[in-house]
């Protein structure tokens, strides 16, 4: 782990204000270092999306933030829109899921491309351009300069939401924030479009947050991995830990029902229930409902994140008595 | 061998052109591929390869513009209604979008009534109970039944869109991307149900669907489209292992390998 982190996330709660009071995220913590990327991954409902854009301070009206955000130092919680807005677009960036919501239909890809240049640096409308041509170039998109003077409706999905990373990174940010950025794209281009990010990573020292629901992608890509369910923190740590031998068995469930390479039975590991949703919680831990290791100390109060190994970090009451394999625990269960 | 459950030969679905500007598209080129009573074929591809096209036409939604489809001897493309609303009883389609598939007004006992009211096979006395029996056939608790949509979860939506196919006693299932909208940790459990109907039920499965390596696990046999054509078919494990095209390679590389995932 870094000495230094770009991003700290502390003890983050959002909750919703309106009907009623709804913690939709509880105590949530994470840390993001310059050049690495870490994948919050979770289901419908797990607060995930949410917990990104409070990174980002673009949460709708009609929630609280409480708890500590700090980038480069600098505490975020609580900071005004002016404090934002020297940070949007310059050293901390989006890309969220459907291109088309921010893009303009009536204007060239190129020409926001150069505004989201002027808007940060006082630089001429040739020079803007000339940067918004090499961010197009740099995402892969080729013949960058003639593909900078079509409209976004001329651009296929994926060449879309390569646009959309290049308006991201056109200020060479230090954070990038990409909620499910390759969610409506087809396999081939996704894996290209991650390849890219993973580059741009490695050239500029970027640090990102990947939002996504997708196991498969984050073992690709991230170093490191939050487990989120029901806006709770489940399991974290370094990717290759908590996706070899995951500790919480939300985190295993969801491992061992991805479809085998050798599998004996036509059926999978399957788990029973549907995910549970923030308005209507179980007391206890969140997941004991769809727990086959769930004890009566479950549904009594919630777990805290207990150190595993270094770094390694999961949130079950029945974390020492599981047994080693933890997918395991699903075998057999074919609801 | 008995004759294919369902037969399509030199299919072929083209949209015309919008306006002056475009061109017609032709979305499915000529293809031919058969499904046996019991048996899945998975047809796979990325978007725009035809596949929804393919299932549309199959299911007559859409009209082709040349070649056979034939379901259980019957040529379908010259049938007209009345005659293709029976015999569509027989292959029956389940969607991708569970909360899309169903009237955001109607309770689950509706959803799945309708199809037996529709085909004048509703009977108050036994009614209930052969709605009960279809929603045990698919999981579902049976005190969903004055339910709306909205108050249920997607996985539930999609057992009430399966429900309503049986409904209908069809002998094929047309599974348009069932799972891919589904969170991750219900996905295996409605994968799991199609294996069961089929098991229990003998139903044929044509499974239109993009991730790879959930078709290498259900389905007995693969057809691979690319461009509207048929790039690839034969054993789900062998083209999944083995790709001898290409295109199925650069398929199957964009996928992460789950066990790789594990084994790291």
């Amino acid at each position: 782990m870094s000495t230094e982190a770009l991003l700290e996330v502390r003890g983050l709660r959002i909750t919703a204000t309106r009907p009623h009071e709804v913690d939709l995220v509880c105590d949530v913590s994470f840390e993001v270092a310059a050049g690495e990327m870490l994948a919050v991954v979770g289901e419908s409902g797990a607060g995930k999306s949410i917990t990104a854009r409070a990174v980002l301070g673009l949460l709708p009206a009609g929630m609280r933030v409480s708890g500590s955000v700090r980038f480069d130092g600098e505490e975020l919680v609580g900071a005004s829109d002016a404090v934002y807005r020297k940070l949007w677009g310059h050293r901390m960036a989006f890309v969220p899921q459907d291109a088309l919501s921010v893009l303009s239909p009536v204007h060239t890809v190129g020409d926001q491309l150069a505004l989201a240049v002027r808007s940060v640096r006082g630089v001429g409308r040739k020079a803007a351009l000339e940067r918004a041509v090499d961010a197009l170039d740099r995402v892969g998109i080729a013949d960058a300069a003639r593909r900078a003077r079509a409209y976004p409706h001329e651009f296929s999905g994926g060449m879309r939401q390569r646009a959309v990373i290049a308006m991201a990174t056109v200020n060479d940010p230090d954070l990038v924030v990409a909620d499910e950025p390759t969610t409506a794209l087809d396999p081939t281009i996704q894996a290209r479009i991650l390849d890219m990010l993973d580059t741009l990573r490695e050239r500029a020292g970027m640090a990102v947050v990947l939002v996504t629901h997708d196991l498969a992608v984050a073992a690709a890509h991230a170093d490191r991995v939050l487990v989120m369910y029901a806006g709770r923190h489940v399991e974290s740590g370094p990717v290759h830990r908590v996706l070899r031998e995951p500790r919480a068995p939300y985190t295993a469930g969801l491992l061992a029902s991805l479809p085998p390479r050798h599998a004996e039975s036509r059926y999978l590991p399957a788990m029973p229930g549907a995910p549970a949703t923030t308005g209507s919680l179980p007391a206890g831990c969140a997941f004991a409902p769809r727990c086959p290791a769930a004890a009566d100390s479950c549904t009594r109060h919630e777990p805290e994140p207990a150190e595993w190994q270094d770094g390694h970090w999961a949130s079950c009451h029945r974390l020492a008595e599981l047994p080693r394999r933890t997918t395991d625990l699903f075998v057999g269960t074919t609801a | 061998m008995t004759a294919p459950l369902l037969e399509v030969r030199d299919l072929v679905v083209r949209y015309p052109a919008r306006g002056r500007r475009t061109s017609p598209v032709l979305a499915v080129d000529r293809i031919s591929f058969t499904v046996a009573a019991g048996e899945t074929l998975a047809l796979v591809g990325e978007s725009g390869s035809g596949k929804s096209s393919t299932a549309a036409a199959v299911l007559m939604l859409r009209k082709p513009e040349g070649g056979s489809v034939r379901f259980g001897g019957r040529e379908l493309t010259t049938v007209e209604e009345p005659e293709l609303r029976t015999l569509r009883r027989g292959f029956q389609p389940v969607f991708q979008d569970p909360y899309g598939s169903l009237s955001p007004r109607k309770t689950v006992f509706d959803a799945v009534a309708e199809p037996l009211r529709v085909q004048c096979r509703w009977d108050s006395a036994t009614g209930p109970a052969r709605v009960a029996e279809l929603l045990d056939l698919v999981h579902l608790d049976r005190s969903v039944v004055r339910r709306l949509p909205h108050e249920l979860s997607g996985g539930q939506c999609q057992r009430v869109g399966i429900a309503r196919a049986l409904a209908s006693e069809p002998r094929l299932l047309v599974l348009d991307e069932p799972v891919s909208a589904l969170d991750p940790s219900v996905r295996a459990g409605v994968i799991n149900l199609f294996t069961e109907l089929q098991d229990s039920l003998g139903l044929a499965q044509l499974f239109i669907c993009h991730d790879l390596a959930l078709v290498r696990h259900v389905a007995h046999r693969v057809a691979v489209l690319h461009r509207g054509r048929i790039v690839e078919s034969g054993p789900a494990r062998q083209v999944c292992d083995a790709p001898t095209h290409d295109y199925t390679r650069e398929l199957l590389s964009s996928v992460p390998d789950p066990d790789r995932l594990t084994a790291r």
